[in-house]
């Protein structure tokens, strides 16, 4: 065995005996370093003949590309053992709890979703949506609807008042959303494509009452639109608001001061264990009301009844909130409990479209 | 409006079932309300004699009955009614019958160890009465085996209606007749009323006497029948009235209420003996009482309408009767009144006053002027039959005008309105079975509408009329299409912020309430309200009585409730409309919350990763979050402190654009603000109104600015300064912005600092600050040179000194 031989058995065993860097960087030194071993056994080959530089070169050469290429095998291998150590003490529970995401933990309210879930049907219908004040004159709430003073009509509203003013005149809480109409009736110039969400009051209250609740209403005013167009637009909401293939309506002549004729819609249903389900079953159930916009009401927004028709509709929120996602009482929706918010609310991401699913 | 099905058939001629009435009813717009069909809801019951009763062997209070039904054996009934025994006539059902009052189907049992094959029963039972006290006894007289409901007259379906109020021709039920006959259901039994001729004129006389003001009377007739006995109605009077709910009184007054619902027609009589003197028709004089036939006293004023003698008031014209002349047993001599009164006035009183009676609900309506003659006729003809006696002739006051109104009606309308197509003959026949005269057959067509119709008034009622009783489903649903128009938002900026508003607050963990808009006074005015002019005047309580100035005083009451309720740790916002005045720009829409007690930003309740209470800046962040997503512009947003009364005044800040558009408020409640609201704390509230928030300029086009990307790297460089503890934070990082507003990208402060190692009444403030070179990259000088520039602007505006 010659003497490179016996270096590279103990320089090989040097390295598998290091324990950790620092011992790996001493044999380095001892090797390769400036007064190594190796390093001398490569500072030989300048004093030697060519012939010897010949055999002796690729030795010496040999030997340090072998150490140096166990040295990085046995640095690598120090390296892991010592993550694979570190890592071994570094735990955690991952059992425990984190904190549930906001988005998860809030809701809106379902009146909010549905008036959401109102909006991108009738959106889609080319409808757009107006509002108006909760506070109204007498004018708008009833005369201009054709209620006048004394109507028998107006006793079917239980109206909130404010205290007369000095001129005699006094506002009152709007009974309907109704006045939006004629809001918007004076304010644009027809086509009228409007549905009108908001907070109505009535003196009342009992277990089905609340002396506020939310109303929709619809309408359209045009040159041509009958009640062919009203059935057919009222069929089509039905169907997409409660997220079924088929309803069955009734229309039934009715009475409204502002419509003319007037028609009161139920709609077939099942009714099961406090469930309603829609289009099957044999009870009927009253939806909303509707009619063709009374000549007298387009004459008091400045609209000549021969040349301009149309019609309008209306129906409760809260009602068609309960009808579709089962809330059994109408007192609920106003008392701000959380366990009912967040039992029936909506998470906040869960925005109604017609692409995706309006619930 | 309610009838029987006997009733209903003495104007209509029909085999229809009662359910098939029920239903076409309902079709043309007379809205069945219920329909009691006692005949056949006690079919199965019968008139049963109890042979033998005997003591129930293994039970005291029970009887074990044998029961001859009037067909096969006796049968055995254990029974407990205390009035059961032998011989009694009563009413048995067998095993296997539906018992209404109980809601329960009968079946075969052992009561005690006894066989009982049937039930005797009691009005509760049947459902005619609360009565459960005791089974039915019937007169010995009553047919065995016989059915119960038909014998004792129970069988003739009760029908209600919900009368719309357009309809005063329908609350007779000779009304609903005809309306029925016109859709199909049978033969309109057209009763003519002949006048019965008078003996004499009439004693007394009738004057309208309204002076100068408006008159309050069309017309009154008037007639004196002498001689008649007056006594219970007979039999089939009584059974109409009672089977609708009426108390028979004695056969005058029966025949006033009879007609009342028979024809729609209401009368009066008077006992002739009580009245004294002349009926003088007049407003009631201010003072003047009356005692109605309801047993109270109404006082009276001058917007009223009274039928008066010279002692008075003797009547409350269309609405109720005095006590001190209606007619009893004694009456001899009567007069009868049929008279038409102002509608508007007869409600006005009635609503007034607070009576509901027939006569009212009719001419609040409207009644049939054409039949103000015939009324009294009929009536005159009822108490001869009736009551016997010799009738004066009639007297009448005043000039009841039937209006006539031809309607100019182009058979199109149907079309055009309706969407209805139906042939004229179609059209003819309907209008002319409801009583209206068609004339011609042109494209137009002259309609003359009938005296008991003023609900009609033009062409839109006409095309009503017909599609009511041809049918709805005779109008095809028409596809309604979106029209020319491009597709582009429909919602106006307010409306967009306010669904953003909420889906930013929710998407931060807080639960959306939605509070009434009426609160209690004390809590308007402590939030700022409790204006005079947004007091309601008839709140439902006087809890709700004032329109809300904020949505905090509904959101802390929620609030509270939850926590009362073991939910401490609540997060809830409401979107909704305020108010400042009672104009409509005085309302806007707040975004509003609170989180209370552990209900954090970061978490709600305690967690192993952090516990603490709600604080200034969870509500701060919430409220800077809402307003960027409904659009506000972050960058124009200032912070300074303080907020409105009900906030902590230290621990509160105010959001606005320059002084003069303040947008919200954040902070802690006051604590006194808590107290008087009966709530605890902590809690945090924030207040935004959306209608502050400026609209952003339009674009031309979606396109985004175009984006800058620096090849250069940015460098960060911190700064703590010592200064004084009133100093802003936000006034340091101004100050450090300020150093060179083109390099310095962002100011962020990363630590805050009080207590040990600084002197009482400092703090300490750190600061990162980043530097984005623009051109070439700095050199550590220039850096350093900009570093002690920010010092040197942070000292200048804030006093801060760098710490070593």
């Amino acid at each position: 065995m010659s003497d490179i031989d016996t270096l590279e058995q103990q320089i090989l065993s040097d390295i598998a005996a290091a324990a950790d860097e620092a011992a790996l960087e001493a044999v380095r030194i001892a090797a390769l370093g400036r007064n190594g071993t190796i390093t001398a056994l490569l500072k030989t080959l300048g004093t030697i003949t060519p012939a010897e530089r010949r055999v002796q070169g690729p030795l010496i050469n040999g030997l340090k590309d072998k150490v140096t290429a166990a040295l990085a095998a046995r640095r690598d291998a120090l390296k892991n053992s010592g993550l694979d150590a570190r890592l071994n003490t570094e735990m955690v529970d991952v059992t425990l709890p984190v904190r549930e995401a906001p988005t998860e933990l809030g809701r809106i309210h379902p009146i909010s979703q549905v008036i959401d879930e109102l909006t991108a049907i009738f959106a889609d219908m080319g409808f757009a949506v107006a509002e108006g004040p909760d506070i109204e004159t007498d004018d708008l709430n009833f005369t201009k609807l054709n209620i006048p003073e004394g109507h028998p009509a107006r006793e079917m509203h239980d109206t909130f008042f404010f205290n007369p003013k000095a001129d005699g005149s006094r506002l009152l809480l709007r009974t309907h959303t109704s006045p939006v109409q004629i809001r918007t009736m004076l304010a644009q110039k027809p086509p009228i494509r409007v549905i009108i969400p908001g907070r109505t009051y009535r003196v009342d209250s009992d277990q089905t009452h609340t002396p506020m609740f939310h109303q929709v209403e619809g309408l359209v005013i045009d040159k041509s639109s009958n009640l062919g167009h009203l059935k057919w637009i009222l069929e089509e909401f039905l169907k997409a608001f409660f997220e079924v293939e088929q309803v069955k309506m009734r229309f039934r002549p009715s009475f409204f001061p502002f419509t003319e004729p007037s028609l009161e819609v139920d709609i077939q249903c099942r009714r099961e264990k406090g469930e309603v389900r829609f289009g099957e079953g044999n009870d009927w159930l009253e939806i909303l009301g509707c009619g063709m916009v009374h000549p007298n009401v387009l004459r008091n927004c400045g609209l000549d009844p021969e040349e301009y028709q149309g019609f309008a509709w209306g129906m409760g929120i809260d009602r068609i909130a309960m009808l579709k996602y089962g809330m059994p009482d109408l007192r609920a929706f106003f008392e701000a409990d959380v366990r009912w918010l967040s039992h029936y609310g909506f998470r906040p991401l869960d925005l109604p479209t017609l692409a995706g699913g309006l619930s | 409006m309610k009838f029987t099905l006997s009733w209903l058939k003495e104007h209509l001629d029909t085999d229809a079932s009662v359910a098939a009435i029920a239903d076409k009813l309902t079709m043309i717009g007379l809205e069945v309300e219920s329909l009691a069909d006692k005949g056949t809801l006690l079919a199965p019951f019968t008139i049963a004699r109890v042979i033998s009763a005997e003591q129930h062997p293994n039970a005291d209070r029970l009887r074990v009955c044998m029961v001859d039904t009037g067909s096969g054996d006796p049968v055995q009934v254990v029974c407990g009614a205390p009035n059961a025994k032998s011989g009694m006539i009563g009413v048995f059902v067998p095993t296997g019958a539906y018992i209404p009052g109980k809601d329960i189907t009968l079946g075969v049992g052992k009561i005690r160890g006894v066989e009982s094959h049937g039930m005797l029963v009691s009005e509760f039972e049947l459902q005619l009465s609360e009565d459960h006290e005791g089974i039915i006894e019937l007169p010995a007289d009553a047919p065995i085996g016989e059915n119960y409901a038909k014998w004792a007259g129970l069988d003739d379906p009760v029908i209600e209606i919900k009368l719309t109020p357009n309809r005063p021709d329908c609350t007779a039920v000779s009304g609903v007749a005809r309306d029925l006959a016109a859709a199909d259901m049978g033969k309109f039994i057209d009763k003519m009323v002949k006048p019965v001729p008078g003996t004499d004129p009439c004693p007394r006389t009738v004057t309208l006497d309204f002076g100068a003001t408006p008159s309050l009377c069309r017309g009154f007739a008037l007639r004196l029948v002498r001689g008649v006995k007056n006594g219970p109605s007979p039999d089939w009077l009584q059974k109409r009235l009672t089977a609708i709910g009426l108390r028979p009184i004695n056969a005058l007054v029966d025949i006033t209420n009879f007609i009342t619902y028979d024809r729609g027609r209401p009368l009066h009589v008077f006992d002739a003996a009580k009245v004294r003197g002349n009926l003088v028709v007049r407003r009631a004089k201010p003072g003047e009482q009356l005692l109605a036939l309801d047993g109270k006293t109404y006082a009276l004023d001058d917007t009223m309408c009274v039928i008066a003698d010279d002692a008075g008031p003797e009547s409350l014209a269309g609405i109720m009767g005095g006590e001190a002349s209606g007619c009893d047993e004694n009456t001899t001599d009567v007069l009868i009144e049929s008279a038409l009164w102002e509608p508007l006035n007869i409600a006005r009183t009635g609503r007034k006053l607070g009576i509901n009676s027939d006569a009212r609900y009719r001419f609040e309506r409207g009644v049939d002027p054409a039949f103000l003659v015939p009324g009294l006729e009929l009536a005159t003809k009822m108490v001869l039959d009736l009551c016997g006696g010799t009738p004066s002739e009639i007297t009448i006051a005043g000039n009841p005008q039937v209006p006539e109104l031809v309607i100019d009606f182009p058979l199109t309308e149907l079309k055009r309105v309706g969407g209805l197509d139906v042939p004229f003959p179609e059209v003819r026949g309907v209008l002319n079975r409801l009583g209206f005269m068609v004339a011609g057959q042109d494209k137009t067509v002259k309609i003359a509408t009938p005296s008991w119709r003023p609900d009609v008034h033009g062409k839109a009622d006409i095309v009503e009329e017909v599609m009511r009783i041809v049918g709805v489903d005779r109008v095809p649903a028409t596809p309604f299409d979106r029209g020319p128009n491009p597709r582009k938002p429909i919602l106006t900026p307010l409306q967009v912020r306010t669904r953003k508003a909420k889906r930013a607050l929710a998407a931060r963990g807080m639960v959306e309430a939605v509070t009434w808009s009426f609160i209690s006074k004390m809590q308007a005015e402590l939030f700022g309200g409790g204006k005079g002019e947004l007091a309601l005047a008839n709140p439902i309580a006087s809890d709700l009585s004032d329109m809300r100035p904020s949505l905090l005083p509904g959101l802390i009451g929620g609030a509270q409730k939850n926590a009362d309720r073991g939910f401490p740790d609540v997060a809830l916002f409401e979107v909704g409309q305020i108010f400042r005045g009672d104009r409509p720009e005085d309302q806007c829409i707040a975004a509003s919350g609170v989180r209370r007690a552990l209900a954090k930003a970061s978490g709600i309740g305690r967690h192993w990763q952090g516990n603490g209470e709600v604080d200034a800046f969870d509500v701060k962040g919430d409220v800077l979050a809402l307003l960027a997503a409904a659009g506000a512009p972050s960058q124009a947003l200032q912070v300074v402190p303080g907020a409105p009364a009900w906030f902590h005044p230290g621990r509160s800040g105010t959001i606005q654009i320059g002084p003069q558009n303040v947008i919200g408020y954040f902070g802690e409640v006051h604590p006194r603000v808590l107290e008087v609201l009966d709530a605890e704390g902590p809690l945090m509230a924030f207040e935004a109104i959306l209608e502050k928030i400026p609209e952003p300029k339009a674009k031309p086009t979606r396109a985004k600015p175009a984006l800058e990307l620096s090849p250069l790297q940015p460098v960060s460089r911190d700064f703590a300064f010592m200064l004084d503890r009133a100093v802003k934070a936000a006034d340091l990082v101004r100050a450090a912005q300020s150093a060179d507003r083109a390099l310095i990208t962002g100011v962020t402060v990363f630590d805050v600092y009080e207590g040990r190692g600084i002197e009482p009444g400092k703090k300490s403030l750190a600061i990162s600050v980043t530097i984005q070179p623009r051109e070439k990259t700095m050199t550590d000088a220039e850096i350093d040179a900009l570093g002690a520039k920010i010092v040197a602007e942070v000292t200048k505006r804030t006093g801060g000194i760098l710490r070593a």
